[in-house]
């Protein structure tokens, strides 16, 4: 392929454009109530209509209000005309109806309300648009033409030199600076190099990168190959989680159609760079998200971690030199290399660049994905956005980054959204899960919760985690059950320190998390659960105790 | 080889560019507690009781993968360390069912030596009281689970030393289990040449000979010894 055949793709994408477009959520969460079934039914209609000259049916990616699913759009000559909500297969037919000037019998929500109007699209600019299923869809929007650009027009190292001066940091969680991962890896001497994308997103509530590479592959795999000529990479390796076959269905369809129109494969655009992409599907483990584990099991191991140094980026996939960076981390790099360094670095605050997308969840009217601009604060989303807790509830806190984060308390909601400001409070930017909780919520419950899942998670080669989980998830429970002392307490908070100073990942490291952000915030909850000291019923209380013999 | 300068605990020493801060600290007289590692295989860093302080690192560094470098300054006995240390043999203690008194190891086992080296006299968290089995299927060995922590010692010295790869782990978190092949009872291994080499490697009772009775369990790990340096450096002859 050369730059004019795919200016030639994208033209005949636009003009085959109908005036009216129905655009119908086929992502996972729409697709699991139906909208494969509103979908036919639209087609349907259509045909009956005999408007098909006029009117095209199109499956796109998420639309965001999952709430709300099944998702219908119309658009009228390029503009958003009306979005219906809670689309059957029954009424479905009725938009058309609609359309000819009749009435829908369908619920439509404004497409103005705060949940749309507050969003900014970088990530998602493309999702609930395009067909994701089409590679055409993907060009018509511009698609590839940043990598067309990039090999054509910068060198590797100006490539690098981009993401350094845009500024974008890891979305897998930890917020490393892109550029210089890039750099790192790009100046390390290696016969072989590897790119690989972390989509095992395990984080309980979390579904952004699902929803990306169910709306928008291409974009994906772009960044990807923008990425393995930056740092000179000929093979790629997206390791994606067995739970997500929609994604992995539609990942698969995207690399078969990039390798046909030679986006994929040998002398890509006409140039030297060579890339290709293949998959790996993640067997259901939760560490396997962290990257040293991530590498062992694409190599066919037990996925556990091992201790860093030495970096991925020096000693990765079977020794060799490997980039790994998240999924809307890659997003992201074909809009970089669009629009430049200096608009990225423009949007979003001093330190922390760009968007971010959340995955809106819990004692909330709205939830669904949402991508805002870094430095949005806590409120905005959460009140604004989401709407606020439903009828007669009251917001209590908001829950960041999972089993690695923390519960940030309601006082706190004017918290800017970045990396720094969350960290200050003891939680985490996190991978984007954001879970709303009322004051039904008991955070001793939530703590317990969550250290329940690194507990059956942890995957039991270092000592601290694997034997330290279990000891601090039974103290939680003892606390919760109203059978713990003050002392018990106590020897939670000193384990939980132990814990994170002395665990070999990530995971481990960050377990603690949850329980000291709620005994920072919520201490109260779990002093009121206490029974009084009495002497000598501190051993009875703490069970049996013994010595080595 | 090139030799690097760096401070143990505030004595300045040189070792081979290369070295772990561990075998360092070994060859200075300093010692480190730790369990997981063993002479002559990698090491995976997996005990975190060789835990120590570099000045400049923002987390605290296993002395068995972390390579010295020039100037570096390591502390290896703050009372941090220690404390650490100490909750970290608690918390084996309280996992598995660790009865000193009639364990085949009593009195040469490397857990225990260290518990009252680094003064863990009671363990304060609950014990957990798993019930284990025991694979008494080999001919001339056994295996008890209750008594295992999980070091891999075994799986890498029986994939690394003695190339078979039998020994493997199973499962995660408190669940991990050390397994002969696919989870087959040991007698029925195809893949055990019966060299023994997992029982010599064993920190602990886990892994013992038959026939051995409480306290009988002592460990000759000089054939281990002597393999690798057969390898390594390639000396074949057998120093008694
Ligand atoms: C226990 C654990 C789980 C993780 N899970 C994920 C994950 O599901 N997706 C992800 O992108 N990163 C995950 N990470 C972070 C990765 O190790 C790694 O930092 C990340 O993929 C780097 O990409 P980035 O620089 O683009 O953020 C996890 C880390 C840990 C410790
Ligand atoms: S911290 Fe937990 S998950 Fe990480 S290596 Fe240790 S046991 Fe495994
Ligand atoms: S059997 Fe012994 S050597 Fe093997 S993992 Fe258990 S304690 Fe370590
Ligand atoms: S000896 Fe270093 S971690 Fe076990």
């Amino acid at each position: 392929m050369i730059l004019g055949e795919l200016n030639q793709l994208r033209d005949r994408e636009i003009q085959s454009r109908k005036k009216i477009t129905l655009r119908c959520c086929m992502a996972a969460g729409c697709v699991s109530s139906n909208s494969k079934g509103v979908f036919e039914a639209l087609q349907k209609a259509v045909a009956e209509s005999g408007l098909g000259n006029e009117v095209e049916v199109r499956g796109v990616g998420c639309m965001r209000l999952c709430c709300e699913g099944p998702l219908v759009s119309v658009n009228q000559d390029g503009a958003e005309d009306s979005l219906h909500v809670r689309v059957t297969s029954e009424n479905a037919a009725s938009i058309l109806a609609y359309l000819k000037g009749g009435k829908a019998r369908t619920t439509r929500v404004d497409a103005g309300m705060p949940f749309f109007k507050k969003q900014m699209s970088i990530v998602l600019s493309n999702s609930g648009i395009i067909d994701p299923e089409r590679i055409e869809s993907y060009i018509a929007v511009g698609g590839y033409s940043a990598l067309h650009e990039a090999l054509h027009e910068m060198t590797p190292a100006e490539v690098v030199s981009m993401m350094v001066q845009s500024g974008l940091r890891g979305r897998g969680g930890a917020g490393f600076p892109t550029g210089l991962k890039w750099d790192t890896v790009a100046k390390s001497p290696g016969v072989a190099k590897y790119v690989i994308c972390n989509a095992d997103e395990g984080d309980p509530g979390a579904f952004m990168d699902r929803s990306v590479l169910e709306s928008d592959p291409h974009r994906v795999l772009e960044g990807m190959s923008i990425a393995a000529y930056a740092v000179g990479a000929s093979q790629g390796f997206i390791y994606v989680r067995a739970e997500y076959p929609l994604a992995i269905a539609r990942l698969q369809q995207a690399i078969k159609q990039s390798k046909q129109f030679g986006l994929l494969g040998a002398g890509i655009f006409d140039s030297q760079f060579c890339f290709n992409i293949d998959i790996r599907i993640g067997a259901g483990a939760f560490v396997c998200g962290e990257e040293t584990a991530l590498m062992a099991s694409v190599e066919g191991k037990r996925g556990t971690p091992r201790p860093r140094p030495p970096f991925p980026a020096e000693s990765g996939l079977w020794g060799y030199p490997t980039l790994i960076n998240n999924v809307e981390t890659f997003a992201n790099v074909a809009p970089i290399c669009r629009h430049g360094a200096a608009w990225f670095a423009s949007i979003g605050t001093a330190r922390s660049k760009g968007t971010k997308v959340f995955a809106l969840a819990g004692k909330i009217k709205n939830t669904g994905l949402i991508e805002v601009p870094m430095g949005t604060t806590l409120r905005t989303i959460v009140e604004d956005m989401g709407g606020g807790a439903p009828e007669g509830g009251r917001i209590k806190a908001v829950q960041t980054g999972g089993p690695s984060g923390g519960c940030i308390p309601v006082e706190h909601l004017d918290t800017p959204v970045d990396y720094d400001s969350l960290s200050q409070l003891g939680s985490i930017m996190g991978s984007g899960g954001m879970i709303v909780m009322d004051d039904g919520t008991s955070m001793v419950e939530i703590a317990r919760y969550f250290m329940e899942f690194c507990m059956d998670e942890s995957c039991g080669k270092c000592i601290p985690c694997r034997a330290g989980t279990v000891q601090m998830h039974r103290l939680l429970d003892r606390i919760a059950r109203g059978q713990a002392t003050a002392a018990h307490l106590a020897r939670l908070e000193e384990l939980c320190e132990m814990v994170k100073s002395t665990s070999l990942c990530g995971l481990g490291q960050t377990a603690p998390n949850p329980t000291l952000s709620t005994l920072r915030f919520f201490r109260g909850e779990y002093e009121a659960l206490l029974q009084p000291e009495m002497p000598g019923n501190e051993e009875c209380l703490a069970g049996v105790s013994g010595q080595v013999s | 080889m090139a030799a690097k300068t760096l401070t143990i605990n505030g004595r300045q020493i040189s070792a081979a560019e290369g070295s772990t801060v561990l075998k360092a600290a070994e060859e200075a007289g300093v010692e480190i507690p730790s369990l997981c590692h063993l002479d002559g295989v990698y090491d995976v860093g997996a005990c975190r009781l060789c835990l120590v302080e570099v000045k400049g690192a923002s987390r605290l560094l296993p002395a068995c993968t972390t390579v010295i470098s020039e100037g570096m300054e390591v502390q290896t006995g703050t009372e941090r360390l220690i404390k650490y240390r100490r909750m970290t043999l608690e918390l084996l203690f309280a996992e598995r069912n660790h009865v000193c008194s009639v364990c085949v190891a009593d009195g040469h086992c490397e857990l225990q030596t260290l518990a009252y080296s680094l003064g863990m006299d009671h363990v304060r968290f609950d014990y957990l009281f798993p019930k284990w089995d025991v694979d008494n299927t080999h001919s001339l060995f056994g295996m008890d689970h209750n008594r295992c922590i999980l070091c891999t010692r075994c799986v890498r010295v029986c994939w690394h030393i003695e190339g078979a790869g039998t020994k493997n782990v199973s499962g995660r978190g408190g669940q991990s289990k050390i397994i002969t092949d696919l989870n087959a009872a040991w007698g029925k291994s195809d893949s055990c040449t019966s060299c023994g080499k997992c029982v010599q490697s064993c920190p602990t009772g886990a892994l013992f000979y038959k026939g051995s009775t409480v306290g009988e369990m002592v460990r000759d790990r000089s054939k281990l010894e002597f393999i690798v340096n057969a390898r390594e450096k390639k000396l074949w002859v057998y120093q008694d």
